[in-house]
């Protein structure tokens, strides 16, 4: 191993910790609510705006967000509002963004950073960005998090002991979009999912209760980022393809201790 | 002297241009258990929905003025590993651990060594729990704000919660003891005219209302399953 704790690592070691926990924590609502590969496929849609900000110089984190948050309301829209089949739709939003994300951005190095995850330029202001960010999504899911569990088990009880469930389902659509954001930078598009759903599928297996599970997922998120970052950094290795992977061993340590 | 604790006037319910129930009208008393009857798919489900202010509708449902009901909706399965304890999910309500285990105490959650079983009970995860603790854990969870009504969609008949009880014979309990008004859905002709002060049958409209021998003669059964199969038989394959 051969590990230079310069001020670049250091970043990228905060940045990636806060992302990995949030995503920890988001992804144990996903997972509750079987939402765990529509998690993945949102990812993938990022990658067209991604493309349009590389191409046209603009913020990529602002135009993955925004591709994001549009694509997410447009599936909770056709959700509640119609009948279509919304696996289907949300399986060809998939292929569609993907793409014509390939399409749009314009040269192989930038396509595999977006795919892949790049943390090697994270600079103050990103690691700054990711912990305000991070943090919001810490607060608004804590006051969101018991309504969306109680919704997951009975609609009708949630809505009847006066959860706005309509109102929080878009509001967890909003800080999905803003994590998911985030975490490309760290693993890229074609691993985010992973990110979301790894820890808590992890934590599910510790838990007979929602706060020791959300506890534990957040927990996972956080070791297995900067941990997978440290060993990708050790060895000369690509970053978010070991923090997936770190976040899988915790995974299968998990299964030891099923409940 | 009889008080109104709710009353329904010209209840319509449409979901697509079709129409779901179709210009209701009842009341109910304070102390009334009312049982809701009709075929499957005759809004039963809705008519709650709609009582609960969940869904739409035009019509009016007037409930006595700033009543509390309490609601357990139809059974439903929780995954046995849905990491939610049977505490975290009481503790929607807010009202702290000694209402919490009264309350358990109250649906007929029995023990003898008490602090110890109700500290077990409340760490369980909600989804290994019988379909009668589930049951009873629902109705526990409706009663925890002191309601004074409550709605009770589908009390599962032939459902165990321990000894002799029955959901009946607990709903009953409860009406004596605490003064409920109860409303439930039921399948269940024999539950009916054991426990019900009055029947409400519909099928999308208002079949009959009123006392069940009154109200239930051959021909509004008829009506309300369109056949010629006697209830009785129909009832006694659930």
């Amino acid at each position: 191993m051969n590990l230079v704790f310069d001020q670049n690592l250091i970043l990228s070691l905060i940045t990636v910790g806060i992302v990995g926990a949030a995503a920890g924590y988001l992804g144990s609502i996903m997972v509750l609510r079987r939402l765990a590969l529509a998690g993945d496929v949102l990812s993938h849609v990022a990658l067209p705006g991604i493309g349009i900000a590389l191409l046209y110089n603009l913020n990529p984190f602002l135009m993955a967000f925004i591709f994001l948050f549009a694509s997410s309301w447009i599936i909770w829209l056709l959700e509640t509002k119609t009948q279509l089949p919304t696996d289907a739709l949300i399986g060809i939003l998939f292929v569609a963004s993907l793409a014509t994300g390939v399409m749009i951005i314009p040269n192989l190095e930038k396509l595999g950073e977006a795919l892949f995850g790049d943390v090697s330029e994270i600079n103050i202001f990103d690691a700054i960005l990711a912990v305000l960010l991070s943090s919001a999504v810490f607060i608004i899911g804590a006051k969101i998090y018991k309504g969306l569990v109680l919704g997951t088990i009975s609609e009708d009880l949630a809505i009847a002991n006066g959860v706005k469930l309509r109102k929080i389902n878009l509001l967890f659509l909003v800080l999905v979009s803003v994590v998911v954001a985030l975490g490309i930078k760290v693993v890229g598009t074609l691993l985010m999912g992973a990110l979301i759903i790894v820890s808590a599928t992890a934590a599910k297996n510790l838990s007979r209760n929602v706060s020791r599970y959300a506890f534990l997922s957040t927990t996972f998120g956080l070791i297995a980022a900067p941990s997978g970052l440290l060993l990708a950094r050790g060895y000369e290795l690509s970053p978010g393809p070991i923090i997936i992977l770190v976040g899988v061993g915790i995974f299968l340590l998990s299964l030891f201790g099923r409940r | 002297m009889q008080e109104t604790l709710l009353n329904v006037q010209n209840l319509s319910v449409s979901f697509d241009r079709n129409k779901i129930l179709d210009n209701l009208n009842f009341s109910v008393q304070k102390g009334d258990i009312l049982a809701v009857i009709g075929p499957n798919g005759a809004g039963k489900t809705v008519l709650f929905r709609a009582l609960l202010g969940l869904i739409p509708y035009s019509g009016k449902v007037n409930w006595r003025n700033n009543i509390k009901i309490g609601y357990v909706p139809q059974r439903f399965i929780v995954e046995r590993d849905m990491p939610l304890s049977v505490g975290e999910f009481l503790d929607y309500k807010k009202t702290g651990e000694n209402q919490m285990i009264n309350t358990l105490k109250m649906v007929g959650f029995h023990v003898h060594d008490e602090h110890h079983l109700f500290h077990h009970l409340l760490n369980q995860p909600l989804g290994v729990l019988s379909g009668g603790e589930l049951q009873k854990v629902l109705i526990a969870f409706a009663l925890l704000v002191d309601p004074k009504v409550l709605l009770f969609d589908e009390p599962t008949t032939g459902i165990d919660l321990g000894g002799e009880e029955t959901i009946y014979n607990l709903l009953k309990k409860l009406k004596d003891k605490h003064g409920l008004t109860i409303i439930f859905i039921s399948h269940d002709i024999h539950i009916v005219y054991q426990y019900a002060s009055n029947v409400l049958c519909i099928n999308k409209e208002k079949v009959c209302f009123g006392p069940p021998h009154e109200a239930l003669s051959a021909e509004e059964l008829k009506k309300l399953h369109g056949a010629d199969v006697g209830i009785y038989e129909h009832s006694s394959h659930h």
